[in-house]
């Protein structure tokens, strides 16, 4: 067992750091007090590829593994974790469900622009009755002809209203299963701008306050019928799987924050003095940040171990859901300790682990809780 | 049209600075970058590469881990890679140096070469112009600007208070300021083609027309004397003064440090 | 190479549109110190067109010789006529000095000349001095004396390095602007004037000026500043801040500040040096009225000299000061600024 990175992680992680430092950093302090989304910085990742990094290159991608992908938004989760689940939603959650599932047909027209980043990407499971439990779904769809009439809203979408394409989930009728009647749902890809396609209210949120997150409303929302997204009624599972992938991401995400918020503490108490010497000097603060770092490279190994297993497995669920319910755990762990032994300061807004505790609390919340995390990990344990 | 790009490896100065025991530079134990200055000057060859169309040749001399910048510059977009590594080499002052990277890329086709104006580690400015002299080219130095015109450059040249528009016919080496532009960074599938890719690596043996008398520590003119990590230092002098007697104490400060 | 031939301390006397730099005359303050270390004279050397009359100018400065070298190829500088014609001066005199200003010119003469002559060049000194070399006699290893030892910060001015060129001629160096002393100048001295023709063969190197532009001055970034002086809330108000605006005009400096300026709305965010600012290394730092927290510490501790000036003794700025002054800075700094004028003009 090997536990080095090959010599293009490490370079491509530098890439990812540079770019991080360079250009998300400055903007991570105003992005996260004005809520607004950084479209900017967003285009700029377009431009370098990092909006389709585990995309095949014949789909406009960059080809790279998930590794590379996860590293990715690792490191812009670091300095700014808004910047980091933008990424994560449009290429776990679109790209990845279209690649995987799309037509040769719809992968041209939908994937190559997403990958490329001409085109931002969104997902739609989430329901103010269906949240944990995604059987709740309300919204319907109806083939109609050659379309399919959406009907219904969806709420916490993040990148919403700022994406482009939407892959949305509907109950497409019902049918029995082991003598009960089921919901059964499909996926769809719908176009910002379809008529009937609508956005209600903008989420103010408690942390990654740059992310865009909004109900999205479909009323008589007209798509072409070859936007269903695989087969009929296959939606739950593609749903499924998906946020088996996007947990990695969201995994990726909270390692980050976590590293982030150790890294600024450290340098933090090297410089800050209390009773005439550095609080570095103290043995509460050696063992505090002992223990944070420990954790953060647990959360590390878990976190590159699900990717990996991305890469190689067909089924990963297991893995992705010990990755992001630890690392979310420990974000939300170390962002604390880093706010506590950051003192006053790290209570005060001009300070980066403030903003990074507000941020790591969602990643023990979406995509799948950190209970619904324990669900997926000991139903495989006592099956 | 073919350009070479010289690049250094060089440590990153915000790292801390570490010495070998006879005052050269223990390399190996510092964190690597590739030199601004140089990254500016492979940025500049894209450019033309992507408005002209050219071949891109980086050439680095170091020790075999140089090559990670070689593998950068390709992962930026560089078309080829040469590696010039070997024990002889070592310990090389610029003019050592400079004979060494003349005597590579003599056996290589090009139009143009660009450098960096300066290397953050030892900052002289001075391989540059030195390899154009072993190649008896002319030189344009700190570019801010480069343009192609037919067979010739067309270079604005910075000086301290005002910058030439020069001229010069190809081949011509040109010196690159890091304020030329903005490296471009790498992509990320860019770094995995990169690290496919072959790279030239060529020892001693390999440099056209070059003297033993004129390569590594012994080819070296200049001799390191001394070496020694500038002291960190601490409180200086604080005294207690009336406005006249201050103005005065720091007026004569001032002019023993020559500020004024 | 018969390094005996070798004999006397060489001068570039740059000059631009006729004028010759102020690095000349700092550098022929120092080469008349090493000549008298080494019992030998100082020759300047002279390049341009129609320069001639400059001559005596340098010799006031304390050359003892000026070779000129006056031609219409040396109109503007550029590398290859004076690379050839300092080239042809040296082998023809045989210097065992050479000193070129580090300035835009000679950083890009210098190599190009060490690489004709065959001989080191030491980039950006900042001493010079005759000594031995090696420094401590070495058994088995000759100790030559006379030497010139060659002084310069390198990293970043992360470490400094002597060096020697004990074996070639002449050694070479390339000295920083400002860091040497002029002499004051003798009035009326004449020197020796030599002319010299190297003839010029116009080629593919003598690169063809299309335009020539003269810029005119940007705002600075506090990043690139020589002279910054900063002022934190002890200055009071905006309005206040003309006080420190004078200073720094006076030493063709910048203004910054520290934090808590910007937060009270005195001054933008793009000159706010510290932690959550911007981090700067000028030569001299004036620290005016700013207690000198930490994260302001941390943005400019690496300056070379700091100067601070603050009425409370117990001020952290202290600690990190090179000259630290208890005060009323609304007293001091514009008494400074006026004897810091005057100490300027009478200067020049």
């Amino acid at each position: 067992m090997d536990f080095t990175l090959s010599k293009e992680h490490e370079m491509a992680r530098s890439l990812f750091k540079e770019f991080a430092e360079k250009e998300v950093k400055p903007l991570a302090q105003e992005v996260d007090e004005t809520e607004v989304f950084p479209r900017e910085t967003v285009e700029k990742m377009a431009k370098l590829g990092f909006l389709g990094i585990p995309v095949p290159k014949e789909y406009g991608g960059q080809g790279c593994d998930p590794l590379t992908y996860a590293m990715c938004v690792e490191e812009l989760s670091k300095v700014c974790g808004t910047t980091g689940v933008i990424v994560s939603a449009h290429t776990s959650l679109c790209c990845d469900p279209i690649l995987t599932y799309g037509t040769e047909e719809q992968k041209q027209k939908y994937l190559v622009p997403l990958a490329k980043g001409e085109k931002l990407g969104a997902f739609g499971l989430t329901e103010p009755g269906a949240g944990t439990d995604a059987q709740g779904q309300q919204t319907k769809a109806v083939l109609d002809g050659d379309e399919w009439v959406l009907n219904g809203s969806k709420c916490f979408i993040t990148n919403g209203k700022e994406a482009d394409v939407y892959v949305i989930f509907a109950i497409t009728g019902t049918v029995e299963k082991r003598g009960r009647m089921t919901k059964e749902i499909s996926a769809f890809i719908v176009e910002k701008g379809t008529p009937g396609f609508t956005f209600g209210t903008k989420e103010k949120k408690m942390g990654i306050r740059g992310s865009s997150t909004y109900e999205l409303i479909f009323t008589d929302c007209r798509i072409p019928k070859e936007n269903l997204l695989g087969q009929k009624g296959k939606g739950f599972n593609i749903a499924m799987h998906t946020l088996d992938g996007g947990r990695i991401g969201i995994a990726s995400q909270a390692l980050g924050l976590a590293e982030g918020a150790l890294e600024t503490t450290i340098e933090y108490v090297k410089e800050r003095k209390q009773f005439g010497r550095a609080i570095g000097a103290f043995q509460n603060t050696q063992f505090q940040l002992a223990d944070m770092a420990t954790k953060v490279e647990a959360a590390q190994l878990l976190v590159y171990k699900a990717a990996m297993a991305k890469a190689t497995q067909k089924v990963y669920s297991v893995e992705a859901a010990k990755a992001k319910l630890y690392a979310a755990e420990v974000a939300m762990e170390v962002t604390t300790k880093a706010v506590q032994l950051h003192g006053g300061y790290g209570y005060i807004r001009e300070y980066d682990v403030e903003r990074m505790m507000r941020d790591a609390k969602i990643t023990e919340i979406y995509e799948g809780t950190s209970e619904v995390q324990r669900m997926v990990i000991s139903g495989a344990l006592l099956k | 049209m073919k350009i070479v790009v010289c690049v250094k490896q060089v440590p990153d100065t915000k790292g801390g600075v570490k010495f070998n025991p006879d005052g050269t530079l223990d390399r190996g134990a510092m964190l690597t970058i590739m030199n601004p200055d140089d990254k500016a000057g492979l940025e500049a060859a894209l450019r033309l590469k992507d408005q002209y169309g050219a071949e891109v040749t980086v050439v680095t001399m170091g020790l075999p881990k140089a090559e990670e910048v070689l593998r950068e510059a390709m992962a930026m977009g560089a078309d080829k890679g040469v590696l010039v590594t070997d024990r002889v080499l070592g310990g090389a002052d610029t003019w050592a140096t400079s004979t060494t990277l003349a005597g590579a890329i003599r056996n290589l086709e090009y139009d143009l070469i660009i450098t960096g104006r300066q290397a953050i580690d030892g900052d002289t400015a001075q391989v540059g112009p030195q390899i154009s002299e072993h190649l008896n080219i002319p030189v344009i130095s700190y570019a801010q600007d480069i343009k192609i015109e037919g067979d010739s450059v067309i270079v604005e040249r910075q000086y301290e208070d005002r910058y030439h528009v020069v001229k010069a016919k190809m081949p011509c080496l040109i010196t690159a300021l890091s304020e030329l532009n903005e490296p471009r960074y790498m992509t990320p599938g860019g770094i995995f083609d990169a690290y496919k890719a072959e790279i030239t690596v060529w020892g001693r043996a390999d440099l056209k027309d070059v003297d033993d008398a004129n390569l590594g520590l012994k080819g070296s003119p200049t001799k390191i004397a001394k070496a020694s990590d500038k002291v960190r230092k601490g409180a200086g002098e604080k005294v207690t003064l009336d406005p006249d007697e201050a103005v005065s104490y720091i007026v004569d400060k001032l002019k023993v440090k020559h500020v004024i | 190479m018969n390094l005996e031939e070798y004999k006397g301390v060489y001068v570039f006397a740059q000059q631009v549109d006729n004028e010759i730099s102020s690095i000349a005359f700092e550098l022929l303050g120092k080469a008349k110190d090493l000549a008298k270390d080494l019992n030998t004279e100082v020759t300047a050397m002279l390049l341009g067109s129609g320069i001639k009359g400059l001559a005596d100018q340098l010799a006031e400065y304390g050359a003892d010789k000026v070779i000129v070298v006056d031609d219409p190829e040396l109109k503007e500088y550029r590398t290859e006529p004076y690379a050839h014609a300092l080239a042809s001066i040296i082998n023809q005199y045989k210097p065992e000095i050479v000193l070129v200003g580090a300035t835009a010119i000679g950083r890009d003469l210098g190599p190009r000349v060490s690489a004709r002559v065959a001989t080191g060049l030491t980039a950006d000194c900042t001493v010079l001095e005759i000594g031995d070399f090696p420094l401590q006699a070495v058994p088995g290893q000759e100790q030559l004396h006379n030497q010139l030892l060659m002084t310069r910060p390198a990293f970043g001015g992360n470490t400094i390095a002597t060096i020697a060129c004990p074996y070639n001629r002449p050694q070479m160096a390339t000295v920083r602007a400002g860091v040497m002393q002029k002499i004051d100048p003798i009035k009326g001295a004449k020197a020796v004037v030599e002319e010299f023709n190297p003839g010029f063969t116009p080629d593919n190197k003598y690169v063809e000026i299309l335009d020539i532009v003269k810029s005119v001055v940007d705002t600075v970034d506090i990043m690139d500043a020589k002279i910054l002086v900063s002022g934190g809330r002890g200055v009071g108000s905006p309005e206040n801040f003309k006080l420190l605006e004078d200073l720094a005009d006076v030493l063709g400096g910048t203004v910054s500040c520290s934090r808590a300026v910007v937060d009270s709305g005195w001054k933008p965010k793009d000159l706010q040096v510290g932690q959550t600012g911007k981090t700067v290394r000028p030569n001299v730092y004036f620290a005016i009225g700013i207690s000198g927290a930490i994260q302001h510490v941390a943005g400019m501790e690496e300056s070379d000299i700091i100067v601070a000036i603050n009425k409370d003794a117990d001020a952290p700025i202290f600690d990190v000061a090179d000259y630290g002054i208890v005060g009323d800075l609304n007293k001091i700094v514009p008494k400074l600024t006026e004897a810091l004028k005057a100490e300027i003009a009478a200067a020049k």
